[in-house]
């Protein structure tokens, strides 16, 4: 059994994220919402040695299952992440991310003049290009940090 | 045209773009012909910024296809001062007429306001983002000016918040269009505008000198620089200063079937002067309003 694996069996009920951008855990846990004031154990490690990108982040969350627009969300920060969900101990789904043609509902527009940021019922969209994302309705486009531009945490778990 | 709404420039295409252009010649030549078009019909004109002008236009243009207007009237005297949503006015806005006529100063607003209707929305302007009408009726003078293609275009001033400049650069990738856009440095087209003209493969350069572009264009079309754009007065006046159009320098510099456009009103960037050279094509431009809006209406509604 390799220590990855043993690191994926720890927890009981909920996801773990492997094969993150090393260095991006802290990012991935703000995407999520995930500060500990929930009451869920969390565990990372960084910098963990990866056969595949050399220096991997992994993050474990006790408790709640990624949904798959996080799980696209996550893609643009570590587009090399594998998603384990964990019920009763057992891996019971396993998957890359994918990076989606837009994402919805978990990034915020920088554009503070955009109609998404007014109070309006629009759930912020972003088409994803090949170097970063863009906002489908006022057109700002954002490539360096994205992790700047999360909202409030997600909407559905 | 292909759209429900019209929402951005970047949704036209070639052939949208000729039909409006067409269909306008033909009501410019005999605007009786149209006028029973629309009897019956109503739009709703939603400006939540002051724009006489453009609100204005689209209205002769409703009247002259026969449809009726109804004028949401000043933001101060509606509900929007009490908070109602743009999503909410535009949800209520649609049972009472066949098209809305939008102007909102946040970027996106127009096509937000579509998520919520079934009945077509016009972006009147949408804050820095688009002007799409305006767009159509650039084109319509630059078509009987200069022809669409094989055209050499300055478009000089404000091109950061300029939205008649990102629309119109947007609009032109259609045709074998070379422009040239001139700009201080600081209001250089923005990132996603350049972006868009990038990818659409289109014969783009940027200048900051006016008087090197003048020799090679056929069209001028220039914008207001705006005072509050600058951190103080002295560096404003020296940036208007330079690109400010007078006789003299068209003289000088243009060629002499250049004509001149402005999305008007302009302040000072036009020196009056000009109004009475044959370069002047501007209220020609504005006049060109009527029949574009009424041929967009006619294929929207
Ligand atoms: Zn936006």
């Amino acid at each position: 059994m390799t220590e990855t694996e043993l690191r994926v069996s720890k927890i009981q009920n909920g996801t773990v994220l492997d094969h993150l951008t090393a260095g991006e855990a802290l990012h991935v846990l703000a995407m999520l919402g995930i500060d500990g004031s929930g009451g869920e154990t969390v565990s990372l490690g960084m910098n963990v040695p990866s056969d595949r990108l050399g220096r991997k982040d992994v993050v474990k969350v006790e408790g709640r299952e990624l949904s798959d627009s996080e799980a696209e969300v996550l893609s643009l920060i570590a587009p090399e992440a594998t998603v384990n969900i964990v019920r009763d101990y057992d891996v019971v789904e396993k998957r890359r991310v994918e990076r989606p043609e837009e994402v919805s509902g978990v990034l915020t527009c920088p554009n503070s003049e955009c109609i998404t940021n007014a109070g309006e019922p629009a759930d912020p969209t972003f088409a994803v290009l090949d170097d970063g994302v863009r906002c489908e309705y006022c057109g700002e486009i954002v490539r360096d940090d994205i992790t700047a531009h999360l909202g409030d945490g997600p909407q559905s778990v | 045209m292909q759209q429900d709404h019209l929402l951005t420039a970047k949704q036209l295409s070639r052939a949208d773009i000729e039909a409006v252009l067409e269909r306008a010649a033909e009501f410019d030549g005999d605007p009786d012909a149209a006028r029973e078009r629309h009897a019956g019909e109503l739009l709703a004109l939603c400006f939540f910024e002051p724009s006489t002008r453009t609100k204005m236009s689209f209205e002769t243009a409703a009247k002259r296809l026969g449809a009726g207007v109804v004028d949401m009237g000043s933001v101060d005297d509606s509900s929007v001062k009490k908070g109602e949503s743009l999503a909410d006015t535009a949800r209520v806005v649609e049972g009472y007429a066949d098209g809305i006529v939008l102007r909102h100063p946040r970027q996106g607003s127009a096509k937000l306001a579509s998520e919520h209707v079934d009945v077509p929305v016009v972006n009147a302007g949408d804050g820095a983002g688009h002007h799409p009408s305006q767009t159509l009726l650039d084109l319509y003078t630059i078509r009987e000016h200069a022809g669409l293609d094989d055209l050499s275009i300055g478009i000089v001033g404000d091109l950061k918040y300029g939205r008649t400049v990102h629309s119109l650069a947007h609009a032109l990738t259609n045709f074998d269009a070379r422009q040239h856009f001139v700009s201080p440095e600081s209001l250089r087209l923005p990132r996603s505008v350049r972006y868009d003209l990038h990818e659409a493969g289109a014969q783009v350069r940027e200048h900051e000198d006016l008087e090197a572009v003048l020799p090679n264009v056929d069209v001028l079309y220039v914008t207001r620089i705006q005072r509050e754009r600058f951190p103080d007065d002295d560096e404003y006046e020296a940036v208007a200063g330079e690109y400010r159009l007078t006789p003299e320098l068209l003289a000088e510099h243009a060629s002499d079937d250049l004509a001149v456009m402005h999305p008007l009103p302009r302040v000072d960037e036009i020196a009056p002067e000009v109004d009475d050279t044959e370069y002047a094509t501007y209220f020609e431009q504005a006049h060109n309003g009527v029949p574009v809006r009424m041929a967009l209406l006619d294929s929207l509604l």
